[in-house]
């Protein structure tokens, strides 16, 4: 049951092989035996699944039409709202947070018949990349279990790859949803900015941030995606999508750019991450699609423009966490120490670094050096996927230079961290969509990132097909 | 840098050890941040990537009609309050 992908259970369900409840059930089972060792989960609802899955079981009962996620057991990460269930972020200062409402996404899958089981573990406010800096726990990589499962959405990937749900939902700042599907084995979309409402998604930096799927395989992630995107009036940066056409595969050209895989880039790509992404290409090339090499030259810029507007943005979207009108609350003399208190005691170590760097980037005497020079070097890495599209349909890169790496290896050093997301990021700036796809090795998982032009997810998800 | 000065603006209130660490750590980011000077900066900025998509998004000033219990919900999360009011310590001379 636990490999059973959305269109599965939709079969299972209609044939009557398996009710939605005993689905539900069995998921439940699995969890309690298995992610005590994991950690992949911070909470679960159990009750309020099992009411979704009765509802589901009624209508197939009454012979009635389900709809397109009836019964499908999915996680959510903690930054996204689930009404009634708590949402922390991975943070102590979210940590007796109950969810008033729930998430635009949440909200439409649940209308679409999908059984919320539960929460699962990230880094701290989404900011990290192995779920190490949870203020909770680390949740352990499915598939070696000394290892990171990525992150930030490490315990939404790492719940699909262990089959402790069907699919997940994630948030992607600069690679969160797609470096841990990589780590993990799994896939994960980074959609368009703007397809996916993010009301109800815990803000980390509002220019970057979008929501996103975690499935088994590409048809899945599409239906979870499908699901969620469009227009929503509650977030003004949403856009209804319109359907892009079928991919011509005879004149498929896919782009690899030199500054990620060329042969001086490859020196400092782990060798198995190497070997996949070319065996990957060569399959490409085999089904008769050309590949050709491509330039990004701005790249050399991502990193440092990443991180600033990043921690920009986080200083101004975590200004909210003051210790008035909702989460930690600590006593203070006067208003200034009950802030400084707060503050101090709610955020981790992480969080006050990020918070640090961007209050130091946006203040008065370093704006224009840091923040609003990082803007205007952004319009050039945006210009640089803009003119590859002219010539490619999508690009092809590793989604990490390494492997998912061992649990404590990096977390005394935090620019080390940072570099993990090398390739990911440049997808957040630009604002395009992004898609991990697993691909097979004999060792731990390697992901091969395909970017593609804005609003082109159904091309992603048509090339991943072909590899998969 | 001066850590403790960036503290006092972020509202974060910071142990010695702390203090002390955040300076070697944030100046080893910044100086990795250098590669910014080399920048081509004559572009416009991109603050946002939607913007040739949206441009502003404008709605009446009224309530959205929010329902009662959601409205509930909110209240009972704040950490102090008097009735449905949200209490905070006094703002002048604070």
């Amino acid at each position: 049951m636990d490999s059973l992908t959305i269109k599965g259970i939709r079969e299972g369900l209609k044939g009557r092989r398996f009710s939605a409840k005993e689905l539900s059930d069995f998921y439940f089972k699995k969890i309690e035996k298995e992610d005590s060792e994991l950690g992949c989960y911070l909470e679960l609802a159990k009750e309020t699944a099992l009411n979704q899955a009765d509802k589901i079981d009624n209508l197939i009962s009454e012979g009635l039409d389900i709809p397109s996620l009836a019964g499908v057991p999915v996680a959510v990460k903690d930054n996204i709202l689930v009404e009634g269930l708590k949402s922390t972020a991975s943070s102590f200062m979210l940590k007796n947070y109950i969810s008033p409402y729930d998430a635009s996404c949440v909200k439409r899958i649940k209308e679409e018949g999908a059984v919320v089981l539960g929460k699962t573990n990230l880094d701290e406010f989404a900011m990290g990349s192995s779920t190490e800096n949870s203020a909770f726990k680390t949740t352990k990589n499915p598939k070696d279990k000394s290892r990171v499962p990525g992150g930030s959405s490490g315990g939404s990937a790492a719940a699909v790859s262990a089959g402790l749900c069907c699919c997940a939902l994630g948030s992607d700042t600069g690679g969160s949803i797609r470096q841990p599907a990589s780590f993990c084995g799994v896939f994960g979309l980074k959609p368009t900015y703007g397809a996916v409402s993010r009301y109800g998604l815990i803000a980390f930096a509002s220019s970057l941030d979008q929501i996103g799927p975690l499935a088994k395989n590409a048809e899945d992630a599409k239906i979870l995606f499908n699901a969620i995107k469009g227009k929503d009036k509650k977030d003004s940066t949403s856009i209804e999508m319109e359907e892009n056409g079928e991919i011509d595969f005879k004149k498929l050209k896919i782009g690899i750019p030199k500054e990620y895989f060329g042969s001086e880039a490859k020196k400092g790509i782990e060798r198995e991450v190497v070997s996949a992404i070319e065996s990957a290409i060569k399959k490409i090339e085999d089904m008769g699609g050309r590949v050709e090499e491509i330039s990004l030259p701005n790249t050399k810029y991502a990193l440092s423009v990443y991180y600033m507007v990043s921690t920009c943005e986080a200083s101004c979207n975590l200004a909210r966490y003051d210790g008035i009108k909702y989460g930690l609350s600590e006593k203070g003399e006067n208003l200034s120490e009950v802030y400084f208190n707060t503050r101090a005691k709610g955020f981790g170590a992480e969080v006050k670094r990020r918070i640090m760097l961007g209050t130091f980037a946006l203040s008065s005497g370093y704006y224009d050096a840091y923040y609003l020079k990082s803007q205007k070097v952004r319009t050039g890495i945006k210009e640089d996927f803009e003119k590859s599209f002219k010539k490619v349909d999508a690009i092809f890169t590793p989604v990490s230079p390494t492997v998912a790496f061992k649990i404590g290896e990096k977390t005394q050093d935090p620019l080390s961290m940072y570099l993990s997301d090398i390739f990911t990021i440049s997808a957040n700036l630009a604002g395009i969509p992004a898609l991990s796809v697993p691909l097979k090795t004999k060792g731990l998982p390697v992901g091969l990132q395909i970017l593609g032009n804005y609003f082109e997810e159904s091309k992603l998800f048509q090339i991943a097909k072909l590899l998969e | 840098m001066k850590v403790e000065n960036i503290a006092k603006l972020a509202r974060i209130g910071l142990l010695k050890e702390e203090t002390e660490k955040l300076e070697k750590e944030l100046s080893s980011i910044l100086d990795y941040f250098n590669v910014l000077k080399k920048a081509n900066s004559k572009k416009d900025p991109t603050f946002h990537p939607s913007e040739k998509f949206i441009g502003n998004v404008f709605r009446e000033d009224i309530p959205s009609g929010e329902s009662p219990e959601r409205v509930e919900n909110i209240i009972s999360l704040f950490p102090d309050k008097e009735g449905r009011h949200i209490k905070v310590k006094a703002i002048l001379n604070g």
